[in-house]
């Protein structure tokens, strides 16, 4: 190993462990992508089901990373490096802390199962900045997870709470609260500002808020919207979970029918998703000083009210919050967000988390919807992953600091 | 005034509930024992005055997809589809006929290239009439320098001589996938697809619906016809409002000549347990 380190870096190289090794050879047979034949030659008459390691250099391995990806087969990278392998076997002291092998790819769509490991390893490997507790259980007897962020220093820390994936099929909600997680304790370290809001600030994180449905649209129905609920008398199953909250219920922009994307429940707080929410909130509202749900799709940062056309009290604060989240953003990429009271800008809905939150005394409550505008809608592709939370991440970022200075408008 | 518009509400919410779309005789629905009436909703005041309205709000918004719908019929084809880039002015009146006119300024561009793209200026009228049983709204559009954007013509004979042979039976599920993946093969049939949704969400709309196209949930070419290529789609459309999921067949006809037409459409009840389109 010394003489390897005397004539310079080597070439970073990586094992790619693949695990269903028969699912790629039917997406390579089916694709006929001769260059990945050439790539797995070696391995190509292998008909055991046991793990394939694969190797090869950097450039390669983003290209067949890529492809594992398009086609949904599980990988796991085994070493990034050589040569920081090399220096940690020689004693090599490094200024990262050793963390585990867990390398978890923030630009696919994870299924619950894995979002709920992930949450635990954050856990374990953060203790300082993470912690993990459940404030409730889903209908279907799912723990529901939050992820608490931030020093723990004065335990009378200014608040803000994120929620991703009320509504089940926007998968790009829950690929953001990750995303977000993973940018706030990667960029502790290095970066002055997300420091300054981890230390001043606690993040209260519920990666999926309709665990329930959130499954069901794995599993059998990707357009699936609303809680798993079961409603007496119908044979129609779930709640708008958006619809449920309790301010001016079921009013309009809501339906009383059960079979409806936009039933409002049998009474408020009947999902037992909403009432955990709610009833945290409700703890907490003397900290908590922003709310903010992430939605898809539409490009659109919304503030309340929903149930109605009217202005509320603190505008002139809530709309300079707005108007500099959303700049923030199209920093980025140059992606332009409408913004506005949601009932005005979207459409007029009631019993929304939004206004909730606000009545209950959170000054800026937000509504985000993601990318895009309708060309992929729900299916938003992997590859619009880290685009879209990148900019994201800008304006959540914006809104927090914004929490920081007093508003005078 | 405001009772007729109170009672013209109270039938459009009614037209939302869970029902086939207007334009349709309910059809034979899911097996499975008759749910209890749903309660009617309460009528609720109209947002919208006469006059300016606001570019960003939905009101402006909702009628300029029409319109987007309404140049897509007539401008889309497998390499090109309009999206709605902003408005930049809008108002609107109330008819004599009974019924809303919407006159709007606004920009589009090419939804492939994104932002990235040029826009096209355009302009329209908008009338949603109010008849008892919904009608089509009707669209009179102007956009500027349509012909001078960059002509297709070429990609779209390649794809014409591609598909138009009769060994050709192109056939597909799932457009894009769950994860918004799409093959390069299938984006010209994507946005055929999406073209010929357009006939559908412009018959189908109304000023309280918005309608996207969700996903092709299945292509089956047929046999050409009088030099035309026959695709067979089942799409499925998603309306902002009720945040329901439609589902569509049709029949559509292309060339590079005469565009695209739709030839039949048939509304397709989506069972809460099946996720298969019916057969």
């Amino acid at each position: 190993f010394a003489t390897i380190l005397h004539f310079g870096k080597l070439e970073a190289h990586s094992y790619i462990r693949i695990h269903n090794f028969m699912k790629l050879r039917e997406y390579i047979l089916c694709t006929k992508i001769t260059k990945i034949m050439t790539l797995l030659n070696d391995f190509f008459s292998s008909v055991s089901n046991s793990p394939v390691d694969v190797h090869m250099g950097w450039n390669k391995t983003q290209w067949l990373r890529r492809h594992l990806r398009q086609a949904h087969i599980h990988y796991k990278v085994l070493i990034s490096n050589l040569q920081t392998e090399i220096e940690k076997q020689i004693g090599y002291r490094s200024s990262r802390k050793r963390r585990s092998e867990f390398q978890y790819d923030y630009e696919v769509y994870h299924p619950l199962e894995e979002i709920r490991s992930w949450m635990f390893e954050m856990n374990r490997t953060h203790p300082h900045l993470v912690d993990l507790f459940s404030i409730g259980q889903s209908y279907e007897g799912r723990p529901l997870y939050v992820l608490q962020l931030g020093k723990r220093t004065r335990p009378f820390k200014k608040a803000v709470w994120i929620d991703c994936g009320v509504h089940a099929r926007e998968w790009i909600g829950p690929a953001f609260c990750q995303w977000f997680v993973k940018e706030a304790l990667n960029s502790y370290q290095h970066d002055s500002s997300m420091r300054r809001l981890m230390n001043q600030l606690n993040f209260y994180i519920m990666p999926v808020f309709n665990v329930d449905g959130y499954h069901y649209s794995w599993k059998t129905d990707r357009f699936w919207r609303k809680t798993r609920s079961k409603i007496p008398k119908y044979h129609c199953r779930g709640v708008d979970a958006n619809r449920n909250w309790k301010v001016k219920w079921c009013d309009e922009g809501a339906s009383l029918h059960p079979c409806d994307d936009t039933y409002c429940g049998p009474f408020p707080e009947s999902e037992p998703e909403v009432k955990a929410v709610a009833k945290f909130l409700r703890k907490h509202r003397k900290r908590v000083k922003a709310y903010i749900s992430i939605h898809a799709y539409a490009q659109m940062l919304l503030y309340p009210y929903s149930y109605k056309y009217a202005t509320i009290p603190n505008f002139n604060c809530v709309e300079s919050a707005a108007q500099n989240a959303v700049s923030a953003l199209y920093s980025a990429y140059g992606v332009r967000y409408r913004y506005g009271p949601a009932s005005t800008t979207l459409y007029v809905s009631s019993g929304s988390s939004i206004d909730w939150a606000y009545k209950n005394g959170i000054p800026y409550a937000f509504a985000f919807e993601l990318r895009d505008t309708g060309y992929y809608g729900f299916l938003l592709p992997e590859t619009l992953i880290h685009p879209t939370c990148t900019e994201t991440m800008r304006a959540v970022k914006t809104i927090a600091s914004g929490l920081l200075k007093k508003c005078t408008k | 005034m405001k009772t007729f518009c109170s009672v013209w509400l109270l039938l459009s919410l009614v037209e939302l509930s869970p029902a086939p779309p207007a334009s349709q005789e309910p059809p034979l629905a899911c097996t499975g024992a008759p749910d209890p009436a749903p309660p009617q909703p309460e009528t609720a005041e109209d947002m919208a005055s006469t006059g300016d309205l606001e570019p960003t709000h939905y009101p402006a918004r909702r009628a300029a997809q029409v319109a987007l719908h309404y140049l897509n019929t007539h401008h889309g084809s497998p390499f090109r589809v309009f999206g709605l880039q902003q408005v930049h002015k809008a108002s609107a009146e109330d008819v004599a006929a009974g019924g809303r006119k919407y006159k709007l300024d606004f920009s589009v561009t090419d939804w492939g290239s994104g932002s990235a793209g040029p826009a096209l200026r355009c302009s329209a009228d908008v009338l949603f009439p109010r008849t008892e049983r919904h009608s089509a709204p009707k669209v009179e559009l102007h956009c500027e320098a349509l012909q001078q954007i960059n002509s297709t013509a070429q990609e779209d004979d390649a794809f014409y001589q591609k598909y138009i042979s009769p060994d050709s039976t192109v056939s597909a599920r799932d457009i894009p996938d769950s994860f918004g993946n799409m093959s390069e093969e299938m984006q010209p049939f994507w946005r055929l697809a999406r073209v010929a949704a357009s006939f559908i969400m412009l018959r189908e709309s109304s000023e309280n619906t918005e309608f996207n196209m969700a996903k092709v949930a299945s292509i089956t070419q047929q046999e050409s016809s009088e030099e035309q290529l026959m695709l067979e789609f089942v799409v499925l459309l998603h309306d902002f409002p009720s945040q329901e999921i439609v589902q569509w067949k049709l029949l559509a006809s292309w060339s590079p000549d005469r565009g695209v037409r739709v030839l039949q459409t048939e509304w397709q009840p989506r069972c809460p347990h099946a996720t298969k389109p019916p057969n």
